[in-house]
């Protein structure tokens, strides 16, 4: 245990946890802008597995991890038009079409990872950028300010979803028909179009997750998200469906995994008892969902379809 | 409708074979051969319908009460671990007893990890599906704990593969008469059906659990108890699910408990496509039975499918992700068309 306290691990292992926050906290964010609207997106870790095997794979074939980041946030964008029809016109059912998707996206990017790709091989992880002055100071610039372009995207959306959703018209009819739809429509907001905007713009936080994760990992395969998106959407109530709120889920998450992974590197934990370590995440969001439950609600109309004529 | 709805996805699934460079109809000729083609394939299929009926009729319960229960896979390897422990420990008793035992064990082991999340959302507010998914990861990360540790094969000092020993002769489970790889594991899941049908549709209790899922509030109102309900039901959906769990050890050519490929090796994610099964089957127990079937068949076929075209398996996975949305999506158009159909034949 004691390899474990030095200054330079525990530095790295901080880097790492922000590292590992940003596929989570991007899809947290996203999901957070969805539900406000009333939508729940169970589908989450179908979008991430799609945005990570299109970013894995342009990214490979092209060399520039731009494209594959662009490609990714686009594949995002386009199954959140698929859910809006799914969810809005079609009025399915929340909780079980994203099972859907998710099924969709596991099988999906399984079958074409190994009729496209077949072996597994590395795509070069995007360079790291360190901001000027600010990732030169000892310590704490590494932690924060050495990272690759897409985490530093990933914690500078936070204000700024948390921006648009409260302070513009916009954010203001995302939360009108998150809690009362039918008030909204008398008042002329589009209700419907409104919540396609938030599921569109949500999944493709979704699909940028997915990039920034197969970004980190330099490599696919099957279910490479293994839950995180899941997770994400568990991180949208213990945020009490606030953008920093799930920034706050995200890094308590970013730590556990960070710290996880240390130790088994360093040989603290080994074998099997680091499959114990790895249940720490999900046990850690159950107590949390028990913590935070009763004490805040959701949006109101969360699940809710809306039809005028009903 | 919901016919259509496959149909749809199916057409989808076709022009993916297309994109793939492969002849959908030689395709999907060969996910009927490989399913349906004769006696050991249709035993195949029954085998692999096995787990999706036993899960499926769970999702039955759970949903007809109104609780979405995500959590099949965790059930499944808990049902397993349960079982495997008591094979462990009374290998000696006769087969007449053992195999019931083992089954009951099963039963216990995905009740208790389906009564957490009841109890939680009962009792804590906390949402079903959030937490039956990370009791999924839990349990996988217990089964690779326990596999590389208090259960793992006593041997030489060899290469550790994650698995137990091979479990007691009068723990199998007896195959059927007809010279097939079918064995007593389908009839049991075609049983838990039938007394899924009785409990929900048959008895005070299926009462309660239904109106309790139709309505929550009126059914308080009424005097039912809506807690209970919601445990009851997850821990029955979870106790099939759990038989299922071992029914898959006890059946299992290997006789054993084995994580290889990760958990999702060896409960062949019958935890999802159970769901998937049960929507498809219209959330009717005996229905479930006929849909797991032609599910299965997609599952042992989609292995003929590799084969001979050279597209994955994993086809099957992404065909019925596309199954559930548009079925789910139907619902809806279904329920307008009926009420138009009702208003012309009033008029």
């Amino acid at each position: 245990m004691s390899e474990f306290f030095t200054t330079t691990v525990i530095i790295a292992t901080l880097a790492s946890m922000i590292r590992f926050a940003a596929p989570f906290l991007l899809a947290a964010l996203g999901e957070t802008i969805g539900q406000r609207a009333g939508v729940l997106n169970l589908g989450v870790e179908g979008v991430m597995l799609l945005g990570a095997y299109a970013a894995y794979y342009v990214t490979l074939n092209s060399g520039s991890a731009l494209s594959g980041v662009l490609v990714a946030l686009l594949i995002g964008a386009a199954m959140g038009v698929v859910y809006s029809v799914v969810t809005l016109v079609f009025h399915a059912a929340q909780g079980i079409s994203g099972i859907g998707v998710f099924l969709f996206g596991l099988g999906f990017t399984d079958l074409l990872f190994q009729k496209q790709v077949g072996t597994p091989i590395s795509i070069d992880r995007p360079a790291e950028f360190s901001i000027p002055l600010l990732g030169s100071i000892p310590w704490i610039g590494e932690i924060f300010f050495q990272h690759s372009p897409l985490v530093f995207l990933a914690f500078a959306l936070v204000p700024a979803v948390s921006w648009m959703i409260n302070s513009t018209t916009f954010g203001l009819n995302i939360r009108a028909v998150g809690e009362t739809p039918e008030a909204a429509d008398t008042l002329g907001v589009k209700v419907n179009l409104i919540r396609a905007a938030a599921i569109i713009i949500g999944n493709s936080f979704a699909g940028l997750a997915g990039a920034a994760l197969v970004l980190n990992t330099g490599i696919f395969q099957q279910n490479l998200t293994s839950g995180q998106g899941f997770i994400a959407i568990a991180l949208v109530y213990f945020g009490a469906w606030r953008a920093f709120g799930a920034m706050g889920g995200a890094l308590l998450f970013g730590l556990v995994s960070a710290i996880v992974t240390q130790w088994k590197t360093l040989g603290i934990v080994e074998g099997s008892t680091s499959a114990l370590a790895a249940m720490l995440p999900a046990i850690l969001t159950i107590v949390v969902l028990v913590l935070v439950s009763r004490r805040i609600g959701a949006p109101a109309a969360l699940t809710r379809p809306f039809d005028r004529a009903s | 409708m919901p016919a259509i709805a496959v149909a749809a996805a199916l057409a989808l699934g076709a022009i993916m074979m297309l994109l793939l460079g492969a002849n959908p109809v030689s395709g999907y000729g060969a996910l009927l051969s490989g399913a349906f083609g004769g006696p050991d394939e249709l035993a195949d299929t029954a085998l692999r319908a096995m787990p999706l009926m036993l899960v499926g009729v769970g999702i039955c319960i759970a949903f007809r009460a109104g609780v979405i229960n995500i959590g099949g896979e965790g059930q499944i390897i808990l049902g397993a671990i349960f079982s495997t422990v008591v094979a462990l420990a009374v290998p000696d008793l006769p087969k007449i007893i053992l195999v019931p035992l083992v089954l009951l064990a099963g039963a216990v082991g995905g009740g208790f990890w389906g009564a957490i999340p009841g109890a939680l959302k009962a009792y804590a507010g906390v949402n079903e599906i959030l937490s039956t998914i990370m009791l999924n990861i839990i349990a996988a990360q217990f089964l690779s704990f326990l596999l590389q540790d208090l259960l793992i094969e006593k041997g030489e000092n060899g290469i550790k593969i994650q698995q137990t020993e091979r479990l007691s002769e009068n723990s199998h489970l007896p195959l059927l008469p007809g010279g097939t790889r079918l064995h007593l594991g389908v009839l049991v899941a075609i049983g838990i059906a039938v007394l899924g049908y009785f409990l929900l549709f048959r008895s005070a209790r299926g009462l309660r659990l239904r109106s309790v899922g139709h309505n929550p509030d009126a059914s308080r109102y009424a005097g039912m108890a809506v807690k209970k309900s919601i445990v009851e039901a997850l821990a029955f959906s979870g106790a099939c699910s759990g038989i299922g769990g071992a029914v898959l050890v006890f059946g299992s050519t290997s006789h054993r408990l084995i994580a290889e490929g990760g958990a999702s090796g060896f409960t062949q994610s019958a935890g999802f496509n159970g769901i998937v099964a049960a929507l498809f089957g219209g959330l009717h127990p005996i229905y479930t039975v006929f849909s797991s079937f032609l599910f299965g068949g997609m599952l042992t076929g989609g292995v003929e499918l590799q084969r001979q075209e050279q597209i994955p398996a994993a086809l099957v996975v992404a065909l019925n992700g596309l199954i559930v949305i548009f079925v789910v999506s139907s619902l809806k158009l279904q329920k307008r068309l009926a009420t138009r159909l009702e208003k012309e034949a009033a008029s």
